[in-house]
């Protein structure tokens, strides 16, 4: 019997082979989102018990990766949910040292807050779409969501910026 | 200003605010922890979603309190 067979059976052996497999490429997606490896690391978790308790509704002719990583998405979505106004944005993963040296820090801060304050499904994806430039086909894939609604997330969630930034009196072209 | 621009625009801003991950490397084998997981929390072997149940009493009153629906129901399955 194949692997995805094996799993869908409910083979703990066949859940820990794709475990394996997989772990980095889910990590690595949701880290991208949440921006907190140990977040991430929970949530991969988490991701893989969800599959696990979805087993019997995969189907064996399917894509796993793909829909590993919808449910990772989905996973990480709830923890945008939860975490919404309660966390700080981390500014690294990425060394800060990368930014302009030129903006200025309460600027900043301002985008981070106005960021963070977008409704979590548009954080989502204007983080993925905008900060991490990830295809638009993909983030569609792992939303469950089509390529055209991506677009409208995007523009809406640039415009939410945009409305907050000038609330916050912060003008984008200023920075 | 077209969308492009617009997302252009917002793109470079936010990049020098959030910059993209970079250590996007699992670190660890997370196997250990997955096995505790599942360990404290079997998964149930049959769970009926509380919607199937709220489907259910509706239909069931609906039946009840108009049982003249029932041909029609029939009707339609």
């Amino acid at each position: 019997m194949e692997l995805l067979e094996r799993f869908a059976a409910g083979d703990l052996e066949a859940f820990e082979a794709l475990f394996r497999a997989h772990q980095k490429e889910v990590y690595a997606w949701v880290v991208r989102i949440v921006r907190d490896s140990g977040i991430a690391e929970d949530l991969t978790v988490e991701t893989f018990w969800r599959i696990y308790k979805s087993r019997a509704r995969f189907d064996p002719a399917g894509n796993f990766r793909a829909w590993a990583r919808r449910i990772a998405t989905n996973a990480a979505l709830d923890h945008l949910r939860h975490s919404h106004r309660e966390t700080e944005l981390p500014e690294d993963l990425a060394s800060a040292g990368t930014a302009d040296p030129a903006v200025r820090r309460e600027a900043r801060e301002r985008i981070r807050k106005a960021f963070q304050e977008l409704p979590p499904k548009y954080r989502l994806v204007a983080t993925l779409a905008l900060v991490e430039e990830e295809p638009y086909y993909d983030i569609a894939e792992a939303v469950g969501i089509s390529h055209a609604l991506v677009k409208v997330r995007v523009f809406r969630a640039v415009r939410m910026l945009r409305k907050k930034l000038n609330s916050l009196g912060v003008e984008a072209n200023a920075i | 200003m077209s969308n492009e621009e617009n997302n252009k625009e917002m793109k470079k801003l936010l990049k020098q605010v959030i910059a993209p991950a970079q250590e996007t490397e699992l670190r660890r084998d997370l196997w250990p922890q997955m096995l505790r997981k599942l360990e404290e929390q079997p998964a149930p072997v049959v769970s009926v979603p509380w919607f199937d149940w709220a489907l259910a009493a509706i239909l069931s009153g609906v039946l009840v309190f108009f049982p003249g629906s029932i041909p029609a129901l029939l009707y339609h399955l």
